[in-house]
């Protein structure tokens, strides 16, 4: 009981800080780092984009690690983090196509272009609630792990090739860090400033990530360990 | 000469396969209803897009590689969710799993036996498409392309049709657990055609293909290192 309490505390010290990160990364963004010349504050939406973007492929690949180790030890843990890690995943996705939307529509003149890096990553999108579904349809504990692992494998193949359109493809989607395409609407050098603040918001979101997956583990257990006193309790 | 112990187990690996092959066709042989219900519904969906698209001539060029993919592809999943469902109906997939034989080769003899099905339909759709929009199909080139696209679909859609069965949604779930999987076979298949039929040189439609090529074999990787996980379950 007290070890439960004392991971709590943690867990609360952390999500705490996690919230403070937030406050500082916002005034970051809005006021520390300087406004682009050409597209003005709407480039600020940039830091949440890429932010975003980064934890959906972190998460998506903590998934996939997940899944690996549980087919190889057949640890309940594991699928828990490949299920926690894909809900959080499927969050920041879709944070981070609508960020992008919401930039588009000044700088590019529209919501949505079926560009190749906007098809890929909504393709990403639709494999992991793909994945979650899946989740839903299968009752038996012991198989769903077992299944739901091997789709989280097959379903990482995607993520690489989002990662990569912007590079292999013709593309409209600017590339900041890294060489672009001339073709590239909306492209901009970094200043230190901008960099920092990036990296910071990026740094934030690794936190925030870290928070949200320990939370999401935590009910899991918790919904575990009261459905085997339910169960009991019948058995009795 | 002695056989090594090695040979033997490789031999027995296919001998299983054939096994759930040549099973899968004296079944089908005997329904008839796989196949002809693939057939009607290709041409069924070759109709509602031209309906749908009202294609005219020069419309049809641009959209005509994009129509027959499509068209394999739905076929194709019709297909895979037959030849799962089957083992399905009366159980009979505990009893090839009670049998004593590599656990990988119910996958390979089920893929193969897919794969001959689509395959024997898109033989049947090509002249068929061809005649209605005078498109010219039968390029080595673009035959080795459809080969290699259906290959990885129905790959991994075969590992994937086993997934689905195992849900309660059974069928359903197939297409949305599939079509995103896919993708990068598909836009990867159908940007090579389009290449191969505008007569562009082999240079221009490397990328594409090269990417065709590593997605098959990501999706044979994957199918064999998980489809034991996936069925002793």
């Amino acid at each position: 009981m007290t070890n439960y309490l004392k991971q709590n505390n943690k867990l609360a010290y952390m999500t705490i800080c996690s919230f403070l990160l937030i406050l500082i990364s916002v005034y970051m963004i809005l006021i520390y780092a300087p406004q682009e010349i050409i597209m003005g504050d709407v480039q600020r939406i940039f830091y949440y984009h890429v932010a975003s973007g980064w934890i959906g492929a972190l998460a998506f690949f903590i998934t996939l690690i997940a899944s690996v180790l549980f087919l190889i030890t057949k640890h309940e843990k594991y699928d828990l983090v490949a299920m926690s890690s894909a809900e959080i995943g499927v969050v920041f996705i879709s944070m981070n196509i609508i960020s992008g939307s919401i930039w588009a529509r000044p700088v590019w003149n529209t919501w949505w272009t079926w560009d190749p890096r906007l098809t890929t990553a909504t393709i990403m999108w639709l494999l992991y609630i793909a994945y979650l579904f899946l989740h839903t349809g299968l009752e038996n504990h012991h198989r769903r792990a077992h299944i739901t692992s091997v789709y989280g494998i097959v379903a990482f193949v995607s993520v690489p090739l989002t990662f990569a359109a912007i590079r292999i493809w013709r593309t409209i989607h600017p590339v900041v860090i890294g060489s672009s395409d001339p073709n590239a609407e909306g492209q901009f050098d970094m200043t230190p400033e901008m960099t920092t603040t990036l990296l910071f918001t990026v740094a934030t979101f690794t936190v925030l990530y870290c928070t949200l997956i320990w939370h999401r583990i935590r009910i899991q257990q918790m919904q575990i360990s009261l459905s085997k006193i339910y169960s009991h309790e019948i058995g009795n | 000469m002695m056989k090594s112990p090695q040979d033997n187990t490789t031999t027995k690996f296919w001998q299983s396969s054939l096994a759930i092959i040549w099973k899968d066709w004296k079944i089908e042989l005997r329904k008839k209803s796989l196949l002809s219900s693939m057939l009607i519904f290709s041409l069924m969906i070759v109709l509602i897009f031209t309906f749908a698209l009202d294609l005219d001539k020069s419309a049809r060029e641009n959209v005509a590689i994009g129509i027959l993919w499509v068209t394999f592809v739905f076929a194709a999943t019709l297909g895979l969710n037959q030849t799962i469902a089957l083992e399905n109906e009366n159980s009979t997939l505990d009893g090839i799993l009670l049998s004593p034989i590599d656990q990988t080769s119910i996958l390979v003899g089920k893929f193969i036996s897919t794969f001959i099905f689509v395959t024997i339909i898109e033989a049947f759709v090509m002249p068929i498409y061809y005649i209605l929009f005078e498109i010219p199909l039968f390029s080595p080139k673009l035959i080795v392309v459809i080969l290699l696209g259906t290959f990885g679909y129905t790959l991994v859609g075969t590992l994937l049709a086993t997934i689905a069965m195992r849900t309660q949604y059974r069928e359903i779930i197939l297409p949305i657990l599939l079509f995103p999987v896919a993708t990068p076979i598909i836009i990867s298949a159908v940007q090579c055609s389009n290449k191969i039929l505008s007569g562009a040189s082999w240079n221009q439609m490397s990328g594409p293909f090269n990417l065709l090529i590593v997605y098959d074999i990501i999706f044979v990787g994957i199918a064999i290192m998980t489809f034991d996980h996936l069925i002793k379950e």
